[in-house]
C-alpha cells in the first residue's frame, strides 16, 4: 500500500507549489509510470484520504498511465512495450533494460478555478 | 473560467533528491551499499547473515541496515556476526524511504566501512518506486516460490541489477524448474547478474560478496541513474 506515501507526496507537494492567494484547484493531473507499480483505484483511494483537510479537499485526481518506452539499440529507435513484464524490442526482440519512459511519477499540471470565491453571490 | 497551469514535478522528488545526496555521501566514502528486496519469506535474513559471517571472516567490515514493519529481530539476528548492524522499525510501513536511511546512519562511520546491506522489508510491489541511493539493487526469489512470479510482479525484478535465486539446495525436493525460472527472469530482465545460493550450504555466498564489494557506488538501474 504505497500509494497512501505517492498520494501524500502528491498533495504536500502541491500544497508547497500553491500560493497564499491561488485560486481553487479543481483537478491535479498526474502521469504514473506503469513500472511504478501504482495501483489507480488505490491512488484514488488514498488521494482522497491524504487531501482531507487540505486545500486539494475538493480537487480531484486525474490519473494518466504511461506505458513503457525502451530504446532498442538494434532498432535504433525508442519502443513502445505492450506490457511491463517483457523487456524485448517487440519489432525485433533484441533485448533491452534501457527505459525511457513508464518508470516516473509525475505531477504534470493543476486546473484552477478562476472564478474568485464568492464571486457568483 | 478553469485555467491549465503546468507544475511538472516529479511525485518523488523529495526521495529522490534525499537519495541522490546519499548516493554522493558513499561515492565520497568509496562504499558499495545494496539495497535487497523480495517477498517475505525469501530468506534474505538467513543469507545476509552469512554473507555477513563471511565477511567478517575475512576482515571486511560490512554493516546491515534492516526494515521490518515490527520487532528488532532480524537486527539481534544479525549482529551474532559480529557486524554493525541497525534495525528500522516502519510500524507498519511496506517499504524503506531515502529519510529513514539517512537517520540511521547517523553516528556511523561510512569511511570505516566496507560494504552496507540494506535489507528492504519483505515485499515485491512497494519498494521498487523508492531510491535509497544505492549501487546495486538485489532482487531475491527463493525456489519454494513460483518459477513465474517474475512475471507477475515485474517492476520489482526489472528493477534489480542482481537477481539472487535463494534456497537452492532443496531446488530437487520441490522439483523446482531451473529452465523456467531463468526464462521468466531473462523476458523482464534482460541484464541482470544472477546468482545461486543457498544460506544454509554456504553456496553462493562469497560470490555474492564479491559481486557486492566490487560494484561501484555509482549507477546502477535505480530511478534516474543518468543523475546520479
Amino acid at each position: 500500500m504505497h500509494e497512501l506515501s505517492v498520494a501524500h507526496a502528491i498533495v504536500s507537494t502541491v500544497v508547497e507549489a500553491l500560493p497564499e492567494d491561488a485560486p481553487r484547484v479543481l483537478e491535479v493531473r498526474v502521469r504514473i509510470g506503469v513500472l511504478s507499480g501504482i495501483v489507480p483505484e488505490a491512488l484514488t483511494f488514498a488521494y482522497d484520504v491524504a487531501a482531507h483537510g487540505t486545500r486539494l479537499a475538493d480537487a480531484a485526481l486525474h490519473i494518466e498511465r504511461a506505458p513503457v518506452v525502451v530504446y532498442c539499440p538494434t532498432c535504433e529507435a525508442e519502443m513502445l512495450l505492450a506490457g511491463t513484464n517483457d523487456f524485448h524490442c517487440p519489432a525485433c526482440g533484441t533485448p533491452s533494460n534501457d527505459v525511457r519512459d513508464g518508470k516516473d511519477m509525475e505531477i504534470v499540471s493543476l486546473v484552477l478555478d478562476d472564478e474568485p470565491i464568492g464571486a457568483t453571490s | 473560467m478553469t485555467r491549465v497551469v503546468e507544475l511538472k514535478k516529479g511525485v518523488l522528488e523529495k526521495n529522490d533528491l534525499l537519495a541522490r545526496s546519499l548516493r554522493a555521501t558513499y561515492t565520497e566514502a568509496g562504499l558499495p551499499v545494496s539495497n535487497w528486496v523480495s517477498s517475505p519469506g525469501t530468506g534474505k535474513t538467513a543469507l545476509l547473515e552469512a554473507l555477513l559471517t563471511e565477511a567478517v571472516n575475512g576482515g571486511i567490515c560490512a554493516a546491515a541496515l534492516v526494515g521490518d514493519c515490527a520487532t528488532d529481530n532480524d537486527a539481534q539476528r544479525l549482529a551474532r556476526s559480529g557486524a554493525p548492524v541497525r534495525q528500522i522499525v516502519t510500524e507498519g510501513m511496506c517499504h524503506l524511504e531515502a529519510d529513514m536511511i539517512s537517520e540511521h546512519l547517523v553516528d556511523w562511520d561510512l569511511n570505516s566501512l566496507d560494504l552496507l546491506v540494506i535489507e528492504n522489508v519483505g515485499n515485491l510491489v512497494c519498494p521498487s518506486g523508492f531510491d535509497l541511493g544505492e549501487s546495486t539493487r538485489v532482487a531475491l526469489l527463493s525456489v519454494t516460490e513460483g518459477e513465474d512470479k517474475p512475471l507477475k510482479y515485474p517492476q520489482i525484478f526489472h528493477s534489480a541489477d542482481v537477481i539472487v535465486l535463494t534456497k537452492v539446495d532443496i531446488a530437487d525436493a520441490v522439483e523446482w524448474r531451473r529452465e523456467e525460472a531463468y526464462a521468466a527472469l531473462r523476458q523482464v530482465n534482460p541484464v541482470a547478474r544472477i546468482i545461486e545460493t543457498s544460506a544454509r550450504r554456504g553456496h553462493g555466498v562469497s560470490d555474492l560478496l564479491a559481486t557486492l564489494m566490487s560494484s561501484t557506488p555509482v549507477g546502477g538501474n535505480t530511478l534516474t541513474p543518468q543523475e546520479a
